[in-house]
């Protein structure tokens, strides 16, 4: 029995009714990356890079250059003293290159291939204009591709993740620590810059799974064992921690068998994002909702899907939508409890939006009354089943739609159908008016 | 199907229903008694004083140098066809008005024999002795050993019906005309095959020649000549003047399709394609070239040993002549059996069936928007057969309108006026080659000769009545050329560049590799098809009772005593009536149906015998179409929107248009026409062959459908889910069943654009979202192996996309519908008991629903706010309030409609080569479990 909330087949709330699927890939797409308002690339381990048109999901472009799978991916918008903007977009695979293409002519514009390790990571500092790639050591770039500096071999294993800081700084995850760097001009040369380390930060018990920036003055850390720390950007202090989302002793309701065999995928923090005021984890196959001013977590769903979240993003309306290894991308609201807590939620309310789950729910509303419990719930507005496989990531394109992409080798763009139809028709309509067929012929 | 119910009367059915077959015979009292004039062959459709053939056959004559004109073949080469009729005297008939000037041989001025390149001429003659009349080709193929090289031949439609020759005049003509350029294609390249053998034996008797001459010369020392050598250099002579004589001849011979690829008439036959050329064996060594045009196949010469020519060959009427297929090559001879046969297949049946079902097909065009829904629409990339509803293809102009309407009045003039009674009279029948995209003042220009016939047509009349009583009537002829009536070999005159050849050259080559490709997809050889498509093959599905005529070999039918044929022929008659007044009887709950009916007997002109001998008539132009008009001419749009057009009684039934047009008919014409083809009726066929696997599909799957309907009651909600483009699964064990109820259903789903409908019939494996955005009807395989479990599983994951219809256990899992249109389209008891009435009555109400589906479709104000400030709220609901209100949709129905609108604007907005990737459109509703 699995006590994961579902929504019947009625789903008032999404809007997502018409759907596109994007063949091309040939193996796992674990990326996806937008260039601009209305193009997105697509990689994955058959090391072809694919650029898509996200209105009409036609294909743009098919980048061939790699030999091996695509280790990381990062666009990289450079203004050129023309002023002209062009779009491009850096990737890294585990062939041990880095390529930089042209969106626009689809074209291979540079290829290094000086690489001891594979890029595991890439970021740009647009700022700075350079970008940096982490593997088992941390090289900067100018936008010419030449290295300006890299720091000493590392480790092994490579850099996980590297984040931007406030002050030219970057925080890097090697393992369990996380390495503080700083890129400072060089004396000598006039674009030459030079990077050091500053501090590292061995708090974590546990591999590094995930790194974000949340403002100017935060970053947030996500480990294997379900660690999650807040730092200070600038001072590089803990802020705060959590470290209990697996602890089932705070979840009554938890199975103590799962206690026993709590195994560090379970309680992974696979994925983190936030706004403002808020850090979304994705946590085993659990959602949680950390508040930073009230630091602590206002709302879970501890089974959100049937198997490990991989990937979670919050949208501008409130929503979060979350995608999982078991093929589906499921659309959740963060909606506030009414404020009678001593009172359960009647299940009429629930009855009324036409949701099952009724005892579920009620459970949750019981549970409010205790000390942990957070003053928000996720509600499931509604789920995408298309994926027959593990669904790696998506991009979410406003108005545009939802891309997502599989292990199934596919990529699947979610559409508003009214919205759609209603393109269609002011399409006709012009293609009409084009051709003179609008003029009444009496 | 556009005018369903009114012809339910001619629909036709090659073969009786299972279920006709059930029922018991009438008691002996109730039946109808035999037809008074039932002889030999008898058809009570047929004219009493009727003609000695039983039905319509085509004749290739020769008018043999040795023995005068004389019948070749007929198709079907069956002797029972022609029965008492006689070849002979008609062969003399049609070889004998022949007016093409065939002068060959030494025109004065000139050194050398000239091949005269004539045009075939076309005429219809009627004869009224042996009460035929026929469509007349004559033709005039090369052979060195004729006398002037030509032999000429004709191939004739004969027919009892003249209204046939004369109405399918325009497409006999150009079918014809594709056998034809066949014959001829195979000609020019035997001609030159022989040529060259000639050449290699006049050489080499050249040089024997010359060596004894020589040889003569050394051991003649004398001084002078003796006349034995003499007579050997005047022999040289002859010879080295006959080799140049035949090398210009292989010269005019082969520079023919140079020359004649300048004129817009010129359909060069091409042949098979590199798939086909594979099979042709002993053939394709002269055909390898892909090159257009046939020089190629003049190029390759086969070792060949050259032969002493004597001086004197030998006398004219000592020789052979060659058969034709001998002067065609064999495979080019079998490539023309072919088109003949297709010929034969075409025009076979009543002359109203061939009408109802062009006037069906030129409607069908029109709705250029609409009509890929739920038609097939793959024939209408053909070169349209009917040139005589031209006007169907310029829509919109009045004066086009009135124009075609004069067109087509104006053979008719002739016909009623008995003119043709005992006269010769040569009517010319202008055969316009109306190219799409012709400019302005051609237009203008044919309206004026147009015209003029009109005149001459009248004129003719006038004169034919002081004519002499030759049985022998010409009623039209027709040089083929667009007026360019110059010979060949003037042609090749360098003043030959016309304006017109200009002109239109790029255009006709275009055409020209068009019709080419038409000829050899509707006629491949069947020679050529190997074993396993013969299946697939229209002329093999069609299952007439004298497709074994055609063959000639296998007969299956008893045909060994006449008598018992013709017995069993009336019972058949009997049942074919009996089964015509069951095909009307549509059940009480749809009046809708039976009323037309009753109009149109009302209507129906009839003959003291009461038979129904009118034909309908020629389609006119859209102006009394209102909502049926295609996109182009705006009758949707713009009348759509007034409100009694948009009456939901209009809507709803054709009857109102049917009936008008109905009317139009019975007023335009004041004759009766007197005569059906000759056994038409019991034997009719497809009008086009390439239907014939259509239309035999289309009754099998409306009889299923009839059975799913009845069978099962939940039948609407599941065609509710194929008419709004949610995918069902068919589920089930037994492959044949599952196939069965898939073909029931595929009548009812809609097409996304494309030729084929989103229907998979049978899949074993597990499905993929990927399936449901390209199939919308899919039988599915249920297997107990973990294979099949796999397999249900991925319907449960996907269940939301699919309404699924389980044949084993009888149940339905889909949302629920409460629409009425589809109780119109299903109602389990209807009294409809054939398949293919059934069909029609679908497809007039899918009809229906594609009109409303176009109007949703472009009503401007519908889709966009009327002003800029309008929110986008009052869209929606005016909208809505116009689907519900105007269209008087009720609930599903508007889903319905929705889908139907959403696949026209993805048809109209898509751009032409771009195939689109096709979306998956779904709703987030419920579904609920029926079960019988």
């Amino acid at each position: 029995k699995s006590s994961v909330q579902t929504i019947g087949e009625e789903q008032i709330q999404n809007p997502y009714t018409e759907l596109l699927v994007l063949k091309g890939h040939q193996d796992i797409v674990r990326f996806l990356v937008q260039v601009d308002d209305c193009r997105f690339a697509s990689a994955g381990d058959d090391g072809i890079i694919f650029l898509w048109n996200a209105q009409t999901g036609e294909k743009l472009h098919e980048l061939h250059g790699h030999t091996h799978k695509i280790t990381a991916i990062a666009p990289f918008s450079s203004s050129d003293v023309a002023e002209e903007k062009t779009n491009l977009i850096i990737t890294a695979s585990a062939d041990r290159t880095v390529i930089v293409w042209d969106c626009t002519s689809g074209r291979q514009v540079q290829k290094v291939s000086c690489f001891h390790s594979t890029v595991k990571c890439l970021t740009v500092l647009q700022r700075l204009n350079v970008w940096l790639s982490g593997g088992s050591d941390l090289c900067v770039w100018n936008q010419k591709l030449d290295l300006l500096c890299k720091t000493s071999h590392l480790t092994d294993a490579g850099i996980s993740a590297l984040v931007e800081l406030p002050k030219n700084c970057v925080a890097a995850a090697v393992g369990k620590e996380l390495i503080i760097f700083r890129l400072s001009a060089s004396n000598n040369g006039s674009e030459g810059w030079n990077i050091l380390e500053v501090k590292r930060l061995v708090d974590h018990q546990d591999n590094i799974s995930s790194l974000v920036s949340v403002n100017d003055l935060t970053f947030v850390t996500g480990s294997h064992i379900g660690e999650l720390i807040v730092w200070d950007a600038l001072d590089w202090t803990k802020q705060s921690s959590e470290r209990n989302f697996w602890d089932s002793s705070v979840h009554p309701d938890v199975q103590p068998e799962i206690k026993l065999s709590q195994s560090p995928h379970e309680t992974s923090v696979q994925h983190l994002t936030s706004d403002e005021e808020c850090v979304f984890a994705a946590v085993g196959k659990g959602i949680y909702v950390y508040n930073l001013q009230m630091k602590r977590v206002i709302a879970c769903q501890r089974t959100a899907h049937d198997s490990s979240v991989l990937h979670i993003e919050k949208l501008p309306n409130r929503q979060l939508i979350s995608c999982s290894e078991d093929g589906s991308v499921r659309i959740w609201e963060l909606r506030e409890k009414q404020q009678l807590p001593a009172e359960p939620v009647p299940t009429g309310f629930f009855n009324m939006w036409g949701f099952g789950r009724t005892n579920k729910q009620a459970n949750q509303a019981a549970k409010k009354v205790q000390e942990n419990t957070p003053l928000y719930f996720l509600e499931l507005v509604g789920d995408l089943i298309g994926h027959s496989s593990a669904v790696q990531m998506f991009l979410y394109f406003g108005e545009l739609g939802l891309a997502t992409c599989s292990a199934d080798h596919l990529i699947i763009l979610w559409k508003d159908g009214e919205r759609e139809s209603s393109l269609r028709s002011l399409t006709l309509f012009k293609k009409l008016a084009q051709n003179g067929d609008l003029q009444l012929k009496l | 199907m556009i005018s369903a119910p009114d012809v339910v009367a001619f629909t036709r059915e090659e073969e009786l229903e299972d279920d006709l077959y059930r029922e018991p015979p009438l008691p002996e009292e109730y039946s109808v008694p035999l037809f008074p004039f039932s002889g030999q062959g008898a058809n009570p459709w047929a004219k009493v004083a009727g003609s000695k053939f039983t039905r319509d056959f085509i004749l290739i004559s020769e008018f043999s140098e040795q023995v005068g004109p004389q019948p070749l073949l007929t198709i079907p080469d069956d002797a029972k066809v022609s029965g008492t009729f006689d070849l002979n005297y008609f062969s003399l008939r049609i070889m004998s008005v022949d007016y093409q000037a065939s002068f060959v041989g030494h025109p004065p001025g000139s050194a050398y024999p000239k091949l005269n390149f004539v045009e075939d001429s076309k005429v219809v003659l009627g004869d009224s002795k042996e009460g035929a009349f026929a469509y007349v080709h004559h033709l005039t193929l090369y052979d060195l050993e004729a006398r002037g090289f030509v032999r000429p031949f004709c191939m004739a439609y004969i027919s009892a019906d003249e209204h046939k020759i004369m109405q399918q005049f325009q497409e006999l003509s150009t079918e014809f005309s594709k056998a034809s350029e066949c014959l001829k294609t195979g000609n020019r390249k035997a001609f030159a095959n022989e040529l060259e053998k000639k050449l290699k034996d006049l050489d080499y008797t050249r040089t024997v020649l010359h060596n004894e001459t020589e040889q003569q010369k050394k051991a003649n020392d004398k001084g002078y000549y003796t006349t034995q050598a003499i007579e050997k250099a005047n022999e040289l002579a002859s010879v080295e003047k006959s080799i140049i004589e035949h090398q210009d001849l292989l010269r005019q011979i082969r520079s023919y399709p140079y020359r004649k690829l300048k004129d817009s008439e010129f359909h060069p036959y091409e042949p098979e394609c590199a798939l086909d050329r594979a099979d042709v064996g002993s053939h394709d060594h002269d055909l390898t070239s892909s090159e257009p045009g046939e020089t190629h196949l003049y190029t390759h010469v086969p070792s060949y040993t050259p032969k002493l020519i004597k001086a004197k060959s030998a006398k004219c009427f000592d020789k052979k002549l060659k058969t034709l297929e001998e002067l065609c090559d064999v495979y080019f001879f079998t490539q023309t059996l072919d088109q003949l046969h297709h010929i034969e297949r075409t025009f076979r049946g009543d002359v109203c069936y061939l009408l109802t079902e062009q006037i069906s097909r030129a409607l069908l065009k029109q709705q250029s928007v609409t009509n890929f829904l739920f038609e097939d629409v793959s024939f209408l990339d053909e070169k349209p057969p009917e040139k005589q509803y031209r006007g169907c293809q310029g829509l919109g102009q009045d004066a086009m309108d009135e124009k075609c309407l004069e067109e087509s009045l104006a053979p008719k003039v002739v016909i009623s006026l008995g003119s043709y009674k005992s006269s010769v009279e040569c009517v010319p029948i202008k055969m316009e080659q109306e190219m799409e995209d012709s400019e302005e003042p051609k237009m203008s220009e044919s309206v004026m000769s147009e015209h003029q016939e009109n005149l001459d047509y009248l004129d003719a009349d006038i004169k034919g009545s002081i004519s002499s009583g030759e049985s022998i009537e010409v009623l039209g002829t027709e040089k083929s050329g667009s007026g360019l009536t110059k010979s060949e070999s003037q042609a090749s005159l360098p003043a030959m560049a016309s304006p017109q050849a200009g002109r239109s050259k790029v255009g006709s080559r275009r055409t020209v590799s068009e019709d080419s490709i038409e000829v050899l997809s509707t006629c491949p050889s069947e020679a050529l098809i190997p074993e396993d498509f013969k299946a697939s093959y229209p002329s093999a599905i069609n299952e007439e009772p004298y497709a074994d005529d055609d063959e000639g070999g296998l007969r299956f039918t008893p045909r060994a005593s006449p008598g018992v044929r013709d017995g069993q022929d009336d019972i058949s008659k009997q049942e074919s009536l009996v089964q015509v007044d069951a095909a009307c009887c549509i059940g009480k709950e749809s009046p809708n149906f039976l009323e037309p009916l009753a109009e149109q007997l009302g209507q129906r002109p009839c003959e003291q015998d009461g038979v129904v001998r009118i034909p309908p008539q020629p389609y006119r132009g859209p102006a009394e179409q209102g909502l049926r008009g295609g996109f182009p001419s705006h009758q949707g749009l713009s009348g759509g929107l007034l409100p009694y057009e948009l009456d939901s009684r209009h809507l709803t039934g054709s009857r109102e248009v049917s009936k008008s047009s109905l009317d139009e008919c019975s007023d335009s014409t004041s004759h009766i026409s007197s005569a059906a083809s000759t056994c038409s009726d019991r034997t009719p066929s497809p009008a086009q062959p390439a239907c014939a696997a259509g239309d035999r599909h289309r009754k099998r799957a409306g009889q299923n459908a009839l059975r799913f309907i009845r069978q099962y009651p939940f039948a609407h909600p599941a065609i509710y889910s194929l008419l709004s483009g949610r995918t069902l699964v068919v589920l089930g064990e037994d492959e044949a069943m599952v196939k069965r109820l898939v073909t029931a259903l595929s009548i009812f789903v809609p097409s996304c654009g494309g030729y084929t409908k989103p229907v998979k019939h049978w899949v074993t494996s597990a499905l993929h979202l990927v399936d449901f955005q390209r199939w919308k009807l899919i039988g599915l395989q249920r297997a107990v192996s973990p294979a099949g479990v796999n397999v249900l599983h991925a319907l449960s994951r996907y269940s939301r996309y699919l309404s699924i219809l389980d044949a084993d256990s009888k149940t339905l899992r889909c949302p629920l519908y409460k629409g009425s249109v589809v109780a119109r389209l299903a109602d389990h008891r209807t009294q409809i008991k054939r398949g293919s009435t059934y069909y029609m009555h679908v497809q007039s109400i899918l009809t229906q629903l594609c009109s409303k589906a176009f109007l949703f479709t472009f009503c401007h104000h519908l889709h966009l706010p009327i002003s800029e400030r309008e929110p986008e709220e009052s869209v929606v609901s005016r909208r809505m309030n116009f689907l519900k209100l105007q269209l008087g949709l009720a609930n599903e129905d508007i889903k319905i409609v929705q889908y139907l609108a959403e696949l026209l604007k993805l048809h109209y907005i898509q751009e032409p080569g771009q195939g689109g990737s096709p979306l998956l459109r779904f709703d987030y509703v419920p579904s609920f479990l029926y079960k019988i």
